[in-house]
Order: C-alpha cells, then sequence, then structure tokens
C-alpha cells in the first residue's frame, strides 16, 4: 500500500491531464489529417497536404508572430528586468507590496484590459486627441491597428511572466557577493555585468520561455489591437475553427505552430540553459 | 594569549616605530537615519594600524567594529573624519579603487565560478596578463592548500575550503591590507582553531597586515598583535593582548576580555607603595598605590585563575577576603567556584585540576580567598 501512495497522489491531476489534455490532443491530431467539411462530415485520409498546404499559406502569419512574439520577448527582458532588480535590492520591507502591485492587473480580464488599451489608443482617444488638437501630432497619427500597437499589447499583457522569474532569481543574489566584485576591483558596471547578470540568467531564461510561447501564440492583442496587416498564426487558427469550420486546416496549424515552438525552445534550452554559459558570460 | 604572541606584539605594534601606519582612521564618525532618528554606530574612533601588523577589533555585536571595517573598505562613507591608508586619504574613494580586500563573514564566494575564477577575479579586473594570472592563482592556491581543486565549484566545497577560496580570492591580488569580518564565525570549533593557526602561518608567510574583525575574545587574544576593543561605537582600551587581558582599562574591557572580578572599595589608608581597602569582615584587598590617597574609591578587578582558596586566613602580605561557596562546577582541567561575598559581590574562582582533582571547598562552606597584590589591577591607572 505504502509503495502505491505516491502513484494514488498523482492520480487525480494525472486523469485529468489525460482526459483534458491527451485524449483531445491524440483527437485533434487525427483530425489534422482527414478531408471533408462541416456539412457531410470529415473523414480520415491521412491527407498530410493539410500540413504542407497550411504552411504555404499562412506561411507570412507564421514569420509575423514568431517575430512578434521575439520582438515583444525583448522588450519584456529590457522593461522588466529594471523593475526586477529595484524590487530586489531596493524593495525593503515593501517587496511584497510591489509585487502585488505587479500582479494586480490579473485580477481584471486580460480582454477587458485590452479593450481598454483601444479606448486609450483611439486615433481621437483620450491620449491622441488632446496631443492633435494642440498640434502636436499629425491629424492622420494613428497607433491602432499598426505592429507597435499588437507588440505593445503583447507586452504590456505578458511583462508579469517576466517579471516574477527574473526577481526570483536577483533575490537569491547574496548581496555580499556584489560587493565582494566591487572589493576585487570591479566597478559598478562590472559587478553587475560579471556577477548579478550571470547569477540571474536562469530568472531571465525562465521568463523567456513564459512570455515567448504565450506571445507567439496569442490572437487577443492582434484581434483587437492590430489590423489586416497584422495578423497572426493565432487568429489564422481560430478563423479556420471557428469561422470557416474548415477544422483539418486548423488543426494541421495548432500542430505545426507547436512543433516549431518545441523545437525552439529545445534549441534554446540546449544553447543557454547550461552553465557553461553562465560562467563564459562571468569572464 | 601565549607569551611570545603578546611580547613580540608590543615591539612591532607600537604605532610610532611606522613611519607611516598602514591604515589610519582619524575622528571616524558614522550615522545613518533609522525611523527618523540619527543613529552613532560608530561615534569617533581614531587608530593606526601598522604594516604587517595583525590587528583586531574585537566587541559585542553591535558595538560598531564592522562598521569601522566597513569604512576602511569603502562601503561604508564616514559621516565625519578621515580614513587613509599608506598616508593617502582614501575617504571618497570607492572600494574598487583601494588597495584593501576583505574576506566576508559568508565567504561571498561567485557561485557561477569555478575556485580558479574566484581567485583570478581580481587579477582579470585589473588586467593582468593571463601568463601572470595562471602562475599567482597556482602559488595561492598552494598556500591555501587547495591545489588540485581548481575546477570545483565553491557548493561542491566544504566550509573550510570555503574560507580558504575567499582567504586567497583575496590575498592574490597582494593588497596593502586584509580585512577580515568575524571569517571563521561559521565553523565549527576544531576548525575553527584550526583555522587560526592557519591564519597566522599565511599572515606570517605573505606579511600582509590584517585587520581581524570579532567577538570571540579567544580568537583575538590568541592572534592579534594588537587588539582594539570596541564598545557602543568607542574603541575603550587599545592594547596588546597581554594588557588587554591583565590591565583593562575600563570595567567594560575587564568584563568582556574573559572573566573577570570586579571589587569596589575605597582606599584606607596608604602602605608604603601599597594601598589597602578593607573588604567586608576582616577582607582587605592589596593595590598599588599609584597617585591614589586615602579616602579615593578604587575599582579593582583580580583574574579568577589569580585567586587561592583555603580554609584559614592565609598568612602573608596578600588580598585576602572572606566569603561562602555557593557553586562547585567541575570543568575537567580546572574546577570553577562562584563565592558569595559578605558585601554582596560574586567572586568566580578557578582552581587547576592538577593533584587528583580533589576539590578543595564544597558548595557552602565558609573560606578565605587570597591573591598577591600584584594581581590586583585598579582599572583606569
Amino acid at each position: 500500500m505504502r509503495r502505491l501512495t505516491p502513484y494514488l497522489l498523482i492520480l487525480p491531476g494525472g486523469l485529468w491531464l489525460a482526459v483534458f489534455l491527451v485524449v483531445p490532443m491524440v483527437f485533434m491530431a487525427s483530425v489534422s489529417t482527414q478531408e471533408g467539411d462541416v456539412v457531410n462530415g470529415f473523414a480520415q485520409t491521412f491527407a498530410f497536404s493539410n500540413y504542407t498546404d497550411a504552411l504555404a499559406r499562412y506561411q507570412t502569419q507564421f514569420l509575423r508572430s514568431a517575430g512578434y512574439g521575439l520582438a515583444g520577448t525583448v522588450l519584456a527582458v529590457l522593461l522588466a528586468y529594471p523593475v526586477a532588480y529595484w524590487i530586489a535590492f531596493r524593495g525593503g520591507a515593501r517587496k511584497s507590496t510591489y509585487l502585488l502591485l505587479v500582479l494586480l492587473p490579473f485580477f481584471v480580464s486580460f480582454v477587458l484590459r485590452t479593450v481598454s488599451w483601444k479606448f486609450l489608443l483611439a486615433d481621437d482617444g483620450m491620449l491622441l486627441g488632446p496631443l492633435k488638437s494642440a498640434g502636436l501630432l499629425a491629424a492622420d497619427f494613428h497607433v491602432l491597428q499598426t505592429t507597435t500597437a499588437v507588440i505593445g499589447g503583447l507586452v504590456y499583457n505578458y511583462l508579469p511572466f517576466m517579471i516574477l522569474p527574473i526577481y526570483v532569481s536577483l533575490e537569491r543574489v547574496d548581496p555580499s557577493v556584489v560587493e565582494a566584485a566591487r572589493d576585487l576591483y570591479a566597478s559598478r558596471a562590472g559587478a553587475f555585468t560579471r556577477v548579478v547578470l550571470p547569477l540571474s540568467l536562469p530568472g531571465i531564461f525562465a521568463g523567456v520561455l513564459m512570455t515567448f510561447v504565450p506571445m507567439t501564440s496569442d490572437y487577443v492583442n492582434a484581434a483587437i489591437l492590430g489590423g489586416p496587416a497584422n495578423t497572426m498564426i493565432g487568429n489564422i487558427i481560430q478563423t479556420e475553427y471557428l469561422v470557416n469550420n474548415d477544422y483539418p486546416v486548423g488543426a494541421a496549424l495548432s500542430f505545426t505552430l507547436m512543433a516549431v515552438m518545441l523545437a525552439g525552445i529545445f534549441a534554446y534550452a540546449r544553447v543557454l540553459g547550461t552553465e557553461n554559459v553562465l560562467e563564459a558570460a562571468a569572464r | 594569549m601565549s607569551d611570545t604572541q603578546a611580547g613580540t606584539g608590543a615591539a612591532a605594534a607600537a604605532p610610532g616605530l611606522s613611519p607611516v601606519p598602514a591604515i589610519e582612521l582619524d575622528g571616524v564618525v558614522k550615522e545613518y537615519v533609522a525611523r527618523g532618528e540619527v543613529v552613532q554606530a560608530v561615534r569617533g574612533v581614531t587608530l593606526g594600524i601598522a604594516a604587517g601588523e595583525f590587528f583586531s577589533l574585537l566587541g559585542p555585536s553591535g558595538c560598531g567594529k564592522t562598521t569601522t571595517m566597513r569604512m576602511i573598505a569603502g562601503f561604508e562613507e564616514p559621516s565625519r573624519g578621515a580614513v587613509r591608508l599608506h598616508g593617502h586619504d582614501v575617504t571618497d574613494v570607492p572600494p574598487d579603487k583601494r588597495d584593501v580586500n576583505m574576506v566576508f563573514q559568508s565567504y561571498a564566494l561567485f557561485p557561477h565560478m569555478d575556485v580558479r575564477e574566484n581567485v583570478a577575479f581580481g587579477l582579470r579586473r585589473r588586467k593582468v596578463a593571463e601568463a601572470e594570472i595562471r602562475r599567482r592563482v597556482g602559488e595561492m592556491l598552494e598556500i591555501v592548500d587547495l591545489t588540485g581543486r581548481e575546477k570545483r565549484r565553491p557548493r561542491e566545497l566544504s566550509g573550510g575550503q570555503q574560507q580558504r577560496v575567499a582567504l586567497a580570492r583575496a590575498l592574490v591580488n597582494k593588497p596593502r591590507a586584509l580585512l577580515l569580518d568575524e571569517p571563521l564565525g561559521a565553523l565549527d570549533l576544531k576548525l575553527r582553531q584550526a583555522m587560526q593557526v592557519e591564519l597566522k602561518r599565511i599572515q606570517r608567510e605573505v606579511g600582509v597586515t590584517f585587520v581581524y574583525v570579532t567577538h570571540d575574545q579567544n580568537e583575538a587574544l590568541t592572534m592579534s598583535e594588537r587588539i582594539a576593543v570596541m564598545n557602543d561605537g568607542l574603541v575603550e582600551q587599545l592594547a596588546t593582548p597581554r594588557e588587554v587581558y591583565e590591565r583593562p582599562a575600563t570595567p567594560f574591557v575587564a568584563g568582556f576580555i574573559g572573566t573577570s572580578n570586579l571589587l569596589t572599595g575605597t582606599v584606607e589608608r596608604i602602605d608604603g607603595s601599597t594601598a589597602v581597602l578593607p573588604l567586608g569582615a576582616g577582607g582587605r584587598v592589596l593595590v598599588e598605590r599609584g597617585g591614589r590617597q586615602a579616602g579615593d574609591a578604587v575599582v579593582v578587578t583580580v583574574r579568577p585563575e589569580k585567586i587561592t582558596i583555603s580554609a584559614g586566613e592565609p598568612e602573608g602580605n596578600l588580598s585576602a577576603v572572606r566569603g561562602t561557596v555557593s557553586e562547585v562546577v567541575y570543568l575537567g582541567t580546572s574546577t570553577s567556584y562562584a563565592v558569595g561575598l559578605a558585601g554582596g559581590e560574586e567572586v568566580t574562582v578557578f582552581q587547576q585540576n592538577a593533584h587528583d582533582g580533589i576539590t578543595t571547598a564544597e558548595r557552602g562552606d565558609s573560606v578565605w580567598l587570597s591573591w598577591q597584590q600584584q594581581y590586583s589591577y585598579a582599572i583606569g591607572s
């Protein structure tokens, strides 16, 4: 009985995952090689051409999503790092308050917050309107329906997922280690690049994983803040499933996206996820 | 507390002998604001540390010893006063531009670097040539007995080994002075004693000025040439270990260093070069007259190991007081007695268990305590 206990403990969660993750995945994998339409039904024909067709048709959106995800992740690192650094080293007794503030947006729905960006950034909204009437901006200046708006929305929505892991890694850095670097003739900048930064790389690594994946597959920001030229692969998948009812193409796209991201992350982890990189960065 | 150390220390350490002290603190004050109130962590410290000296800052936690050291290292800026290294004012110089290195209490080794890179860190920052770095790191690892462990990470080393890496990492830069902040505090007793010997050996070998911060009086007494005993942000006494122990300048020093008995009395008469203080029924304390007159109040300290216990009144020209044994504690090499005097003072006495371990008194016995005049030391004289 005692030997079975660990297995019994994972049973509820394991069952949950099996029923709600594995079963639909197998089902969708099967759908992705079927042919037919909603009215007459789909039949399994092992049509792997679904994959090549989808990829050929939506290559632009795939590349755009990867580009947005990459740009958003880089921006998120640059914005999140100083915030995490400040909370970890200067937060003092109020650290948990600041962390709560970082998490506060999550108390409001994701979609609602993105829609409120739409109001804020509208062509004659509360931000651009006054600037335009003051003559500081051209009358046809706009933010919505641009790449900037979509990437801005992505960064805004996923920033906390970058701040938290970086904060955790910085919080673990013993301040006396930084003093030791200063004592051993490192300048302030040198102590940062050779000691603090390498020690916080695991946090950046985790933050990148936690933001790049959802940013790349996001569709809400492109749908609300973007225009026809900003369509991401997530929007395409949504349209194929819910508008065109072309389940096989939607499924093929989803699996392609998954495969591409898994491969990318695996490569990323192989390159950055080892201690040698930390060491090289510190020299 | 060995004789040789205290003896040589007195000669080598007198600041007057070296033309320019390695480290000089001149009226250094450190204030900080806590909850809207100005707190003085260091309230005016002036001292000079000679080149090559083993110097200790000794005191209880919160006495300002660590703050004082951090001002020498450059991590804290004095609110007032000046810090000079070899005659140069470095009060406003950041730590990376100061020719002193520090061994941190928690070692503060770089966890993402192996032993070699930890030790090489300072040399690399100073752009020393690679071949020279290899040579010096190798030499230093040999001195601290860590050859062969170059590729280990700090977390793969024992506490004592980490301690030695921290030492090597600082010493490899050939600093003008090495600052050590309670470096042995995290080690167990056996290892701590071994490291004390080791530190002395390394200091002799490299000849660098050591400034050693500790709250452990034994550590300070065994290793230092001179000790600054600090309390409440001030230096209470700056002297050789022997002097600090035998001739404490203040009641605080007498109480902090070792066990000490404090007896307060008034000079009754002067007998040649001896001042006589009556104490209790028939008791008397003899102390060197100095400049004292009859009627002066005097605080006398006498160390527990100097006192002899006897059942009857001792003969001869001795300090002698009466009391009742209230506690007997067997300590292996010695026995500790607590004796209550008639006036309410409690006196501690150590007797060597040199013979056959028979205690010379039992709890409740009425006894005489006696000691020679030279062991009475009037505080502040």
